[in-house]
C-alpha cells in the first residue's frame, strides 16, 4: 500500500460560496464529496481530506537562512491554486487514479495525483 | 562468430526479448532492472554461444542468465543497502511460474508501457524498447530525435512507473476495453509513422517501423485472440502494408490507390488480412459487439484490396462502411474520407459540397486541401485547384506526398 496525495485545483479568488458559483452548487458538491469520503473510510483507503481556505490567507515561511522570513501570500503567482486535498492509502496508481476521478466528479474540480515519497 | 550463431542470436532476441523483460519485471518488480539484465544476458550470449554452441532452449537460457544477473546485482546492492536486502527477500522466494503465466507477463508489460498516466511519446518509446526490443539509438532514429533525448524520455518514463506505482498487471475487466484501446493506439501510431513518415528529411516509407508495429500487434493478437479490435487493427495493418511496394514510384513519388500496380501488392498479406476481416464479419453476424473503428477501417481496406482493378471497386460498400465508421468515430477526417467515396458514386460536385463543410475543422490538415484540390480539378476549376494544391504542398510533411501533389498541380491546365 502507498499514500497518494490527491490535490484539488481551484480558482485564486473565492466568492461568497467559496470556490462555487451558487449556494445550491456548493451544497450539492459538498454532499457528493461527503458521501465519497464516507465510502473511502468504509473501504479503508481514507487517510485525510479537507478543503483549503483561499490562497490570499497563505503565508510562505523561509527558514533556510539565519532568521525565518515570513511572506504574505502563496509561493507562486498562478491562475489556479490548491483548493483542497485527499490523502489516500491504496495499492497502486491505478487505484489512486480511479479514486481521483470519482473525487473530481464529487467536488467538481480537477484533481492532480501526486505519489508520496518512500520515506 | 559464424553466421548461424549470429542469426540465432538475432532470432532469439526478436522472439524472446519481451518475454525475458516481462518475466524479470514480474519477478523483481523493477522494469529498469529487467531491461538492463535482459540486455546483459544477450551480451553474454554473444560472448558464449560462438564458443559453447547454441543452447537447446535459447529463450530459457537467456531468461535464466538474466535472472541470475539480477539476483547478483541485487545481492551486491543489498550488501551496500539494507533496504535492498528487504526487497530481495520479498522477491527472491517468488513461487515458480505456473504454466501459461509467461504470456500473461508480456500482456502486463504492454499495459504498463501503454499506461494512460504516461505521455503518448513516452508510451511509444517504452513499448518499442521493452516490448519491441529496439535499442535507444534505433528508436531515436525512428522518431528523428537525438539519442540523448530519447534516452532521457525512456529513463523519465521508467522513473514515473517506479515512483508513481504504475502497476505491472492486466487491468480489471471494467477498465480493460479502454486500456486495450490505449495499447492499440500506441501500435497504430508506430505503424502510421512508418507508413507515412512525417519528417521531410526522412524516408517516405519506413518499413522497419511498420514491420515492428505488425510484429507487436501479432503478439497482442496472440495474447488477446478474442478481441475484435485487435484483429481489426492487425488486418488494417496487413492490408495497408501489402500495398507498400506499389505506394512509392521509382522517382520517389507517392502513388494513389487507383494508380497503383496491383500486381506489385503482397498477396499473402492481403489473403491474411481479408481472412481476419471475414472472421470479424462472421463474429458480428453471430451477434458479437458492433465493430469498432479498426475493424471498420480494415473492412474498407479489404474492399479496396479484394479487386484486381481499381475500376471494379465496390464504392457503395465503401460508403456504407464509412457511414458506420462515422457512427462510432464521428470525426472530420472520417467525413473527409467518406467524401471520396461520395465523389465516386455521386460525382465530384456533391463530394465537394461535403468537403467544404469541413473547412474550419481541417484547415491545417494537408489531406483536406489535397482532396479538395482533386475534386476542384475534376470539376475543371483549375485556378482554385492550384491554390488548394499549394496549400496541401505547404502542409504535407512527407517527401513522397509532396512530390505527388507537385506533379498533380503542375499537370493542371490554365
Amino acid at each position: 500500500m502507498a499514500h497518494y496525495f490527491l490535490v484539488v485545483w481551484g480558482p485564486s479568488d473565492y466568492g461568497e460560496f467559496d470556490t462555487y458559483g451558487t449556494q445550491e452548487e456548493r451544497d450539492a458538491q459538498m454532499e457528493a464529496t461527503g458521501a465519497f469520503n464516507d465510502r473511502l473510510r468504509e473501504e479503508g483507503s481514507f487517510v485525510y481530506a479537507n478543503g483549503l481556505t483561499e490562497p490570499s490567507t497563505a503565508t510562505v515561511v523561509d527558514g533556510t537562512g539565519a532568521e525565518p522570513i515570513f511572506t504574505d501570500g502563496p509561493y507562486l503567482e498562478s491562475k489556479e491554486y490548491f483548493a483542497g486535498l485527499w490523502i489516500v492509502d491504496v495499492p497502486d496508481l491505478d487505484a489512486a487514479l480511479m479514486l481521483a476521478a470519482e473525487g473530481s466528479k464529487a467536488c467538481g474540480r480537477k484533481v492532480e495525483v501526486r505519489p508520496t515519497g518512500s520515506v | 562468430m559464424t553466421d548461424a550463431v549470429a542469426e540465432a542470436i538475432t532470432r532469439v532476441h526478436r522472439e524472446e526479448w519481451a518475454r525475458v523483460v516481462a518475466s524479470l519485471t514480474r519477478r523483481f518488480g523493477d522494469l529498469g532492472l529487467a531491461e538492463d539484465m535482459a540486455g546483459e544476458a544477450f551480451a553474454t550470449a554473444v560472448e558464449r554461444w560462438p564458443r559453447d554452441g547454441i543452447p537447446p532452449n535459447p529463450g530459457a537460457w537467456v531468461t535464466l542468465t538474466a535472472s541470475r544477473k539480477a539476483i547478483d546485482r541485487l545481492r551486491r546492492e543489498a550488501r551496500r543497502d539494507a533496504k535492498h536486502q528487504e526487497a530481495l527477500m520479498l522477491h527472491d522466494d517468488s513461487p515458480p511460474e505456473p504454466a501459461g503465466a509467461v504470456d500473461d507477463d508480456r500482456l502486463r508489460l504492454l499495459f504498463t508501457c501503454c499506461h494512460p498516466a504516461l505521455s503518448m511519446e513516452a508510451r511509444v518509446a517504452l513499448t518499442l524498447r521493452m516490448v519491441g526490443g529496439l535499442t535507444v539509438p534505433e528508436i531515436a532514429h525512428a522518431f528523428l530525435v537525438l539519442e540523448v533525448t530519447m534516452g532521457q524520455r525512456i529513463t523519465r518514463a521508467k522513473g514515473k512507473i517506479r515512483a508513481a506505482g504504475i502497476p505491472f498487471r492486466v487491468p480489471e475487466a471494467h477498465d480493460l476495453p479502454a486500456r486495450v484501446a490505449g495499447v492499440l493506439a500506441v501500435l497504430y501510431l508506430v505503424f502510421n509513422e512508418g507508413y507515412l513518415a512525417s519528417g521531410t528529411e526522412s524516408e517516405p516509407v519506413r518499413r522497419e517501423l511498420t514491420a515492428e508495429a505488425i510484429r507487436m500487434t501479432r503478439l497482442v493478437r496472440e495474447l488477446l485472440p478474442h478481441d475484435g479490435e485487435v484483429a481489426g487493427l492487425l488486418a488494417l495493418m496487413l492490408l495497408t502494408e501489402a500495398r507498400a511496394a506499389a505506394r512509392v514510384s521509382a522517382s520517389g513519388e507517392l502513388v494513389r490507390l487507383d494508380e497503383q500496380d496491383r500486381g506489385a501488392w503482397d498477396h499473402a498479406l492481403i489473403v491474411e488480412g481479408i481472412a481476419l476481416v471475414r472472421e470479424r464479419v462472421d463474429a458480428v453476424a453471430r451477434g458479437e459487439a458492433v465493430p469498432g473503428r479498426y475493424q471498420l477501417l480494415a473492412a474498407i481496406n479489404a474492399v479496396h484490396t479484394s479487386v484486381p482493378d481499381a475500376r471494379d471497386t465496390d464504392w457503395s460498400q465503401v460508403l456504407a462502411l464509412y457511414d458506420q465508421l462515422a457512427g462510432v468515430n464521428p470525426s472530420p477526417i472520417v467525413a473527409l474520407n467518406r467524401a471520396i467515396a461520395v465523389s465516386e458514386l455521386d460525382g465530384p460536385d456533391v463530394a465537394l459540397a461535403s468537403v467544404e463543410r469541413l473547412a474550419t475543422a481541417l484547415d491545417d490538415y494537408h489531406a483536406f486541401h489535397a482532396t479538395r484540390a482533386d475534386l476542384l480539378r475534376r470539376l475543371g476549376r483549375s485556378a482554385d485547384a492550384r491554390i488548394a494544391y499549394d496549400r496541401a504542398i505547404a502542409l504535407a510533411g512527407n517527401s513522397a506526398e509532396v512530390a505527388h501533389l507537385t506533379r498533380r498541380r503542375d499537370q493542371l491546365g490554365h
